[in-house]
């Protein structure tokens, strides 16, 4: 098991109802993790019923679903940014 | 490399107050050209936006746009480059932020300015929330944004 903070943004994170939280996982990427997410109640599922409109970065770098959470302490969902 | 002055702030900006310190900075380091871009708080088309907040990811901000202007100066040879972006609550008409570039020549200080820009919208962590008389609604990221990168991957 890997204890991860987990931190939402925008619409995630008020789908989700909350901007961060810690999380024990046995997920080795994050599409596994949003897989076991999703299983534990209706807000997660429905935050992350499209993948696409959905971003993801591990300790602050963005990444891809399929990356390795080996000696990651912060993963952040997020949808596609909106800055300038 | 020149001076990369990355700014993240609630507060309000002056663009021209700005902009007469970041001249003398690169008139300083040789520079013979500044390009800057500043972007507002637009309001709809028809009127009726109450304000806009922005929201992002404090950490991962400043590392992407240190990331991104370190990217610009590794591709031209410039002088000082500044970025700035705002958070919070803003009114229309108001600065969100501003980037600023400089060279020895305008068509370095041009591009970079443009580079800089495409990369901040789509890969700095900022998201944009307007309210209206209808309620809030989050800013939907646009396709040719996203393909807007795709000009600076070639060659």
């Amino acid at each position: 098991m890997q204890s991860l903070q987990i931190v939402y943004f925008a619409w995630l994170r008020e789908r989700i109802g909350l901007p961060r939280e810690t999380w024990e996982t046995k997920a080795e990427t994050p599409a596994e993790l949003v897989a076991e997410l999703a299983a534990r109640e209706d807000r997660y599922a429905l935050a992350f019923a499209d993948l696409s409109a959905v971003r993801v970065a591990l300790d602050q770098e963005l990444a891809e679903f399929d990356a390795s959470l080996a000696g990651v302490r912060e993963v952040a969902f997020f949808p596609p940014m909106t800055g300038g | 490399m020149g001076d990369l002055q990355i700014r993240v702030q609630e507060a309000a900006f002056d663009p021209g107050a700005l902009l007469s310190d970041f001249d003398q900075l690169a008139a300083r380091s040789g520079a013979g050209a500044v390009v800057t871009f500043t972007g507002l708080v637009r309001d709809l088309p028809g009127g009726g936006l109450h304000a806009m907040e922005i929201e992002h990811y404090p950490g991962m901000t400043e590392k992407a746009l240190t990331a991104i202007a370190e990217e610009a100066a590794g591709r031209w040879d410039l002088g000082p480059v500044l970025i700035l972006h705002r958070y919070g609550l803003m009114r229309p008409e108001e600065p969100i932020m501003m980037v600023a570039t400089a060279s020895a020549h305008r068509a370095a200080a041009f591009a970079a300015a443009d580079f800089l820009m495409d990369y901040l919208k789509s890969r700095a962590p900022f998201w944009k929330k307007e309210t209206t008389e209808a309620g809030d609604s989050w800013v939907a990221a646009k396709a040719e944004d996203e393909a807007a990168l795709d000009r600076w991957r070639q060659g």
